[in-house]
């Protein structure tokens, strides 16, 4: 294994892990300040990237489209809040599962019926198709930079939210006192109204992000999440610290274990063994891991009340 | 006297009424139009409602909100096939394995998962059961994400019961029975009696000097088995195997299934897996979106569940 390909395989890990802490940081927060779980999240994944795509091509410009897909997915977040999700905040888990579950039904169906169940592409403009040259054999593609530019830029946003301003104190009092903030005359429903939205254009936003590189299908919100949930789990429910640490963590366990798994493998069993084997592992990997923090810290690296 | 005691039923179950009529309207509709296969389709009802049976002991009785429980039923199907490519196809033997390889796979997962609660739990388990789902994706023997066709059918004594789909609905309905008659005697007894009060007030049943984690173990492993047998049927019936049936949104279903049919009680479950696999059948012969007819009908009872209760409570 050459030092390039490594180098490559981390950026790819943390280019995933920046993806998935744009999905997680919005789900672990209404997860965290309502006790709310939302299996519809990797709809607003999967929505932001059909927004984008349709508004890319409908305006024609690469720059319009992505910011009027992120404001659709917000004003998607507050519908959707409006319509379903505020009815269901005070009744229990198996009910939020339900309504949720039944929303992913819905929109994957209508979407595959307005789109097609095909995948639709977005094409980057020219100037960010290309690759960047670090070396004479280490180049990477820039779009996967800017994922990763991206990605830290909401990760400093948010912390400046979180930890400077009222809202985000609030936010943080409202993850794990929900009952005095509410006797202490804060509009808890409005907080999640906004936490709500907010974490919708999150993932929306990171479906568009992620649509060039992966192609826009119905059910591309699922796998996303799924590991959202692992990365929740790992880093804590409520804790968007948990949720960056977990996401990076994950992106770079799974990237270069389907990496490396096969040849790491090959040096214990033979090689046709380690060929099936390999990627079996792999694919399991951050299950093993998320087991293995759980079995230390049940709930998770930053619990929120620590 | 009969219409009232009827009023007073409809009343007090106004969800099992509606989904019973539900169900027969759609089995007439369904032997109208003719779609599919009538033994086909019990089989298939009567192998989901043993996997909805299995979930709705630990939802119902145990609280435990698993968004994994197609994993077991999937890798009950794996075990069929396994066993089948070494030449062993004796149901007896095929049935017992899988109840161990569920049973195992529920019990190693629950030590970890039933630690937590909440969305932790729910969280926990369907990633593990994706993580089923992924492991059988990548072994190329099993056919990856294409999956593999059952190379023969099991066998009771060496004679081919199952190359008949009556057969394998009468087994799945004698099955089905069996299991009832289990987890109602299970819910009575005192294990259950201790289950259902670790889900309702734990504190209490602990200081009782009860270990609600080993109970909840033991009942989560058991479901686990459960679900693996109707999945070595499901592999019996459909003869090919592949991850979808480790799919999450199978595990989904499922408790679509039991919620449909009421939690408190295992026959909701039974009654939910019926109308939902008849329904199905029927809606899918007009249209191919199922899930969106799905969908909006399970929202709409989510969201007016509430007030359609209280409706027919304050009716006099």
């Amino acid at each position: 294994m050459s030092l390039t390909l490594l180098a490559v395989q981390i950026l790819n890990g943390l280019e995933l892990g920046f993806i998935l802490f744009l999905v997680a940081s919005g789900l672990t927060l209404v997860f965290g300040v309502m006790d709310f779980i939302n299996l519809a999240h990797g709809v607003q994944y999967m929505l932001g990237a059909y927004f984008a795509a349709t508004l890319i091509a409908w305006s024609g410009s690469f720059w319009l489209g992505l910011v009027l897909g992120a404001a659709t997915s917000l004003l998607m977040g507050l519908v959707l809040e409006w319509a379903v999700f505020r009815h269901l905040a005070r009744a229990g888990h198996l009910e939020q599962v339900l309504a949720t579950f039944a929303l992913i039904l819905i929109f994957t169906d209508l979407v595959s019926m307005i789109f097609g169940a095909g995948s639709l592409s977005i094409n980057l403009p020219p100037v960010l198709a290309q690759s960047v040259t670090f070396s004479s054999d280490f180049s990477y593609p820039l779009w996967r930079l800017i994922i990763i530019a991206a990605g830290l830029g909401v990760a400093l946003l948010l912390w400046v939210l979180i930890a400077r301003t009222r809202l985000g104190m609030l936010v943080r009092a409202g993850s794990t006192h929900p009952q005095t903030v509410q006797a202490l005359g804060v509009d808890i429903d409005r907080l999640f109204l906004v936490v709500f939205a907010f974490g919708a254009m999150l993932a929306g936003f990171a479906g568009t992000m992620a649509g060039p590189l992966t192609g826009v299908e119905p059910t591309m919100g699922d796998s996303v999440l799924i590991l959202a949930f692992v990365v929740i789990v790992v880093g804590g429910v409520g804790s968007v610290r948990g949720a960056l640490i977990g996401a990076l963590l994950i992106g770079l366990v799974d990237t270069l274990g389907r990496a490396f798994a096969t040849d790491i493998m090959s040096q214990f069993l033979s090689r046709s063994s380690a060929a099936s084997a390999g990627p079996a592992l792999a694919s399991m990997l951050i299950y093993v891991l998320m087991a293995l923090v759980l079995a230390v810290r049940p709930s998770g690296l930053f619990a929120s009340g620590d | 006297m009969i219409v009232a005691r009827l009023k007073t039923f409809f009343k007090s179950e106004p969800t099992t009424v509606l989904l019973a009529a539900a169900f027969f309207a759609a089995l007439l509709a369904g032997q109208v139009i003719g779609n599919t296969d009538p033994t086909t389709l019990l089989a298939r009802a009567a192998i989901f409602a043993l996997a909805a049976l299995s979930l709705s002991f630990i939802l119902g009785q145990g609280g435990m909100v698993s968004l994994g429980h197609a994993a077991p039923m999937g890798l009950g199907a794996y075990v069929t096939l396994t066993l089948a490519l070494f030449g062993i196809k004796d149901f007896f033997v095929v049935t017992a394995l899988a109840f161990i390889a569920g049973a195992a796979f529920s019990g190693l997962t629950g030590l970890i998962a039933l630690r937590t609660r909440g969305v932790y739990f729910i969280m926990i388990t369907l990633a593990f059961a994706q993580m089923a789902f992924y492991a059988m994706s990548s072994l190329s023997i099993f056919g990856g994400t294409d999956g593999m066709a059952l190379p023969v059918r099991s066998t009771v004594f060496g004679w081919p019961l199952f190359r008949m789909d009556g057969a394998t609905a009468l087994v799945a309905l004698l099955l089905l029975a069996a299991a009832y008659g289990g987890i109602m005697r299970v819910t009575r007894s005192r294990f259950g009696m201790v289950l259902r009060a670790s889900h309702l007030n734990e504190s209490r049943a602990v200081a009782l000097g009860f270990e609600p984690l080993t109970y909840r173990l033991l009942a989560y492993s058991f479901a686990g088995g459960l679900s693996a047998v109707s999945g070595v049927l499901l592999a019996n019936l459909t003869d090919y195997i592949s991850p979808s049936f480790l799919d999450w949104h199978r595990s989904g279903e499922l408790i679509v299934m039991v919620v449909l049919g009421g939690v408190a009680r295992p026959f909701g479950a039974i009654l939910g897996a019926f109308a939902l696999i008849y329904i199905e059948s029927l809606v899918g012969g007009f249209t191919q979106y199922w899930n969106l007819v799905l969908g909006l009908v399970l929202l709409a009872i989510v969201l007016l569940r509430g007030r359609l209760e209280s409706r027919l409570k304050a009716a006099p």
